[in-house]
């Protein structure tokens, strides 16, 4: 490549990559300002002292008026459904995937069709259905709505665990029949620890799907004791006019690590798995 | 293993999907057909009224407004979003040194979640004391009030929408690492120049992933909720941010008006099938699939 385009390369992406990551740092700068500085114009960049204590008062905001941590409260809620969604979205999906791409049965490839099918209702066209089913069953305010679907599969995971459920060969799996195995053990003992890239993919889409969800929440859990965090998020701001932005700052981005922090440890997987997510 | 016990072990094994598909996918849409054919809430018992609620769609000013609302929406973010994730990607391309921490910085973005999204654009776009006004002042213009006028409010859902383009981004990064690159030497060799190969090679070897992501873009668009729900509660300004699904939410749980949020619903699927089967139909000519 000449000279010239690599540094017409590395101007645009240094122009691009300022202009993408500058909210974040204004995040950054404001959760540790005093909230007189918050309210300047022009804005300052730089605190005058930084005020690491926003952090723990932005997780006791509105603590007093509630008798409870409000921030921990939501949390410990998100950690719980996301955790329950997690084992139950790899678990059903892995063998639901195995089926369908392991295992002859009649309608198979007609049902697998009708799956990928769904992919495209939207989930306000289920919605009321869906919630009048679990107002009868007696779920609407606990977790449950929001946890048990993960254990009945989902079109885009069984989708992507059957291709490539598809790619490992057949040959052990003969041998372990042979040698007398159940098609549980062949499945559990042998495809799926060769499947574990595309297992943490569908792994870490259901936490930042499940971490992230507004939707759900906003429509099953009715106090504000059982939360998670989006709903808690928006609490924020909505209950007390003259909005703190250094604590709702802080807040959210409290909200953000651990996302931020699983995308470190498993960067390779999760730039892999949204690339294979393309259909190729 | 023979076949009818490989049949029955598939079928058990498929069994929590057969229960999915049937419990939350089947059954409920189903259900919500035939409840977009009634008055059905939650304090009565519903009656049949046949195609009144898609009727009463058709004159109700608040929908009509919110539909318009979603539509140049997806007009402005699809679009937008798409240009930018495949710049984007063909930046990320190229073959310079540092893209670790490029690609790391682009994707950043996608990774926060939409409620924080939220709440961090309010402040970034605050007309008094936001980043970008500031930003604006300081190079001379005068800034609208982003958030308080309905002229400039939906460009602030769209600007955040192309903001977290990052997961295209890397799809359409995907798509162009598989372009052999012996077509580029053979055009070379012919002395294309680079828009050339951009026109000519590039973008017809990775249309298949763009229409892909464009339809799921599309997707994304008419259903988007949580951004505008968070920014902008009941749609304000003067309703210009009032989105389908925000007003189907309303009707299903703040009327309790379950049967026309339905015909809602399905309006909406509607739409989505419509838009996609006119992407793939306009697609027909210019998508570029390899025969094997």
């Amino acid at each position: 490549m000449r000279l010239s385009r690599v540094a017409f390369v590395h101007v645009a992406l240094v122009l691009l990559s300022i202009l993408f990551v500058l909210p974040f740092l204004w995040m950054l700068t404001t959760a540790v300002k005093p909230i007189g500085e918050t309210l300047t114009s022009p804005p300052r960049w730089i605190p005058s002292q930084v005020l690491w204590s926003n952090f723990p008062d932005a997780v006791f905001y509105g603590s007093k008026e509630l008798g409870y941590v409000p921030f921990l409260v939501y949390a410990r809620n998100t950690v719980i459904i996301t955790i329950l969604c997690v084992v139950g979205s790899v678990a059903s999906n892995t063998i639901v995937a195995y089926s369908f791409a392991r295992l002859r049965w009649p309608g198979r490839d007609l049902f697998f069709a009708a799956t990928l099918a769904t992919m495209m209702v939207p989930f306000p066209v289920t919605m009321v259905p869906t919630f009048t089913l679990f107002r009868w069953l007696g779920w609407v305010g606990s977790f449950k709505p929001l946890w048990v679907p993960a254990y009945l599969g989902s079109a885009f995971a069984i989708f992507l665990l059957r291709q490539f459920f598809r790619t490992i060969p057949n040959d052990l799996s003969e041998a372990a029949r042979i040698d007398g195995a159940s098609e549980f053990r062949v499945f559990a003992d042998i495809v799926l620890p060769l499947a574990r890239p595309a297992v943490t993919v569908i792994a870490l889409f259901t936490f930042m799907g499940t971490w992230n969800d507004f939707l759900g929440p906003l429509i099953f859990l009715t106090d504000q004791n059982t939360f998670t965090l989006s709903l808690g998020l928006q609490a924020y701001q909505t209950q007390h006019g003259g909005t703190p932005w250094n604590l709702l700052m802080a807040a959210s981005l409290l909200v953000i690590l651990p996302i931020i922090v699983v995308f470190f440890f498993a960067q390779k997987t999760f730039v892999h798995g949204i690339a294979t997510s393309g259909f190729k | 293993m023979n076949s009818r016990h490989e049949a029955r072990i598939g079928i058990l094994f498929a069994l929590p999907w057969i229960l999915g598909f049937v419990l939350l996918l089947a059954y409920p849409l189903v259900f919500s057909l035939v409840t977009s054919f009634t008055n059905f809430s939650v304090l009565r018992e519903p009656k049949w009224i046949g195609l009144s609620n898609y009727q009463e769609l058709m004159s109700d000013g608040v929908f009509l407004t919110a539909l318009q609302n979603t539509l140049l929406y997806t007009l402005g973010a699809v679009p937008l979003g798409t240009v930018l994730a495949i710049a984007l990607a063909m930046l990320l391309n190229a073959k310079v040194k540092g893209m670790a921490v490029y690609r790391a910085l682009l994707f950043l973005p996608t990774l926060v979640p939409m409620v924080a999204q939220a709440t961090l654009f309010l402040w970034v776009f605050n007309g008094d004391y936001g980043l970008l006004n500031a930003a604006l002042r300081g190079i001379g213009f005068s800034p609208p009030n982003w958030l308080g006028d309905p002229a400039w409010a939906k460009w602030t859902l769209i600007l955040i929408a192309a903001w977290g383009c990052g997961q295209a981004m890397l799809i359409y990064l995907a798509g162009l690492q598989d372009v052999p690159a012996n077509l580029y030497e053979a055009a070379d060799l012919d002395g294309a120049k680079p828009w050339h190969k951009t026109r000519h090679i590039t973008l017809p070897m990775i249309s298949p992933v763009i229409l892909f992501n464009v339809i799921m873009a599309i997707i994304g668009s008419i259903q988007v909720f949580a951004v505008p729900q968070v920014m902008f509660p009941g749609g304000a300004p003067a309703r210009s941010t009032y989105m389908f699904a925000m007003y189907l939410y309303d009707n299903a749980f703040l009327y309790q008006r379950m049967g026309y949020a339905s015909a809602m619903g399905w309006v909406m699927f509607l739409i989505i099938l419509a838009l996609t089967l006119a992407a793939l139909r306009l697609s027909e000519r210019h998508v570029h699939y390899e025969t094997q």
